[in-house]
């Protein structure tokens, strides 16, 4: 068996954070990561960031990563990190097991283990939602971005949130035609700034929209959407057909929680922060002890509030297990104040709306 | 169905990978997922459902979903969007389940 004294699964943004921010408190750190290279979903992002400097606003996802990885770096003699593993398991006797690439199985041991497994897209019900050719708005990313693939000729985006419409405009970046974006919402969930730019390039933003069904026999040919009233009902006769050979799904993302649910943490499903989530404590730990969670595992927003809530809890595990440093609240501090900044806006109510029901 | 040009990224394609899907002969690039290949050379479907054998093509493309799974060098149920292309892989569609070997 393996030992680790602060065990962090996942090295996503958040993950990333909490080991920096552990590693500097002077834990020893191990980072368990399912892909190959650290950085999780940040490998895509070519936009810019918003927030403030400390979470690195204008600067471009893709480049965060190796800000981080640098940052990191400074600490080294404190971390491990096992890429290419997936955790599997999470037990009431405190052991974890893990599985590197597909053959060798193993258990760990940790004194504390803060969870940062992060998220994934959730889907949309319609008829023929499953042909191919309909998939996840970050799935389309991870081709274009990552791979610098094509998903397709002509796009129908559904939904109209931050990452609708970024994917939207990358979409295009690629040399893609986007033909519409709708979503059943009254208004566009996304910032204003992204939907001016998406609008400039002549894509209609249908508001009030969904989609009736796909149509196509291997693979998506057709696309037909109808209004909603305000009772997200369709309305007979507003039908519009699209002929796309891709349809992008971006209405929202879901915590993975498995690993928690299995410890046994205690869950409870906040509509605000889109899923199951944890209850916990103001450091970021959960209902079971030594065991923490940072991200969007705790409740789907930004990166940049990810990133600081996984300094915070990174901060706090190393604390519990004898790491507490002199400056511990004058860091702590500043991560909440960042924390706070980040969810002052509109969106940001609502979150913490779902914040004050998990909260111990 | 490759990007050509790109205002921000570049892609390095410098080696070039034979493999094939089943059967036939198709090439990517080092680097890249089988999936990821194959969408690049016009390969949509890269399964069946279970029960009512409905086309299936990849979903999240982050290992998540399940929708890509392929038998690849006989090994069945691999996830084909996070499993990077290699030289000589035999790509197949898989036929239900999959046998474990």
């Amino acid at each position: 068996m393996r030992q680790a004294e602060l065990l962090i699964i996942g090295g996503g943004p958040a993950g990333l954070c909490a080991a920096i921010s552990a590693a500097k408190s002077g834990a020893k750190v191990l980072i368990i990561e399912r892909n190959k290279y650290l950085g999780g979903q940040l490998v895509k992002q070519t936009h810019m960031f918003f927030g403030s400097e400390k979470q690195y606003a204008s600067t471009r996802g893709i480049d965060i990563t190796e800000i981080l990885l640098n940052e990191l770096d400074k600490y080294k003699e404190n971390v491990e990190i096992l890429a290419d593993t997936t955790v599997v398991g999470m037990y009431e006797d405190g052991i974890i097991t893990a599985l590197y690439k597909e053959d060798d199985f193993f258990k760990i041991s940790a004194k504390a283990v803060v969870v940062a497994t992060g998220a994934f897209e959730k889907s949309l019900a319609f008829p023929n939602n499953d042909l191919p050719g309909i998939y996840g708005a970050g799935a389309v990313q991870t081709l274009m971005n990552v791979h610098g693939v094509k998903p397709g000729n002509k796009v129908l985006m559904v939904g109209a949130g931050n990452i609708g419409l970024i994917v939207s405009y990358q979409l295009m970046q690629a040399g893609v035609e986007v033909v519409a974006i709708l979503d059943a919402a009254s208004k566009i969930g996304g910032y204003l700034v992204h939907a001016s730019k998406i609008r400039r390039m002549g894509v209609p933003i249908l508001t009030s929209y969904t989609v009736k069904e796909a149509i196509g026999k291997d693979f998506i040919e057709k696309a037909v959407i109808c209004q909603v009233d305000d009772k997200f009902q369709p309305i007979e006769g507003t039908e519009k057909e699209f002929d796309v050979d891709v349809m992008c799904i971006s209405v929202g993302l879901t915590p993975l929680n498995e690993l928690l649910a299995m410890r046994g943490c205690q869950m409870k499903y906040v509509p605000q922060l889109s899923g199951f989530v944890p209850l916990r404590n103001e450091n970021y730990e959960t209902t079971i002890e030594n065991i923490f969670a940072a991200g969007d595992t705790t409740g789907v927003e930004e990166a940049s509030a990810a990133m600081v809530e996984g300094y915070l809890a990174g901060l706090c595990a190393a604390a519990k297990i004898g790491y507490k440093t002199d400056d511990f609240d004058e860091r702590k501090n500043d991560f909440v104040k960042q924390l706070d900044a980040l969810r002052s806006g509109p969106v940001g109510k609502h979150i913490l709306s779902g914040i004050e029901q998990i909260v111990v | 169905m490759r990007i050509e040009e790109h205002p921000i990224l570049e892609f390095k394609k410098d080696k070039k990978i034979n493999f094939t899907f089943n059967g036939e002969k198709i090439e990517g690039y080092e680097g890249e997922t089988i999936a990821a290949a194959l969408h690049a050379s016009g390969v949509k479907v890269l399964g069946k459902s279970l029960f009512l054998h409905r086309p299936r093509g990849f979903y999240c493309a982050i290992g998540n979903c399940s929708s890509c799974l392929m038998t690849v060098n006989g090994v069945a149920n691999v996830k084909t969007c996070v499993t990077d292309l290699e030289e000589g892989m035999i790509v197949e569609t898989q036929e239900g389940k999959g046998v474990i070997v």
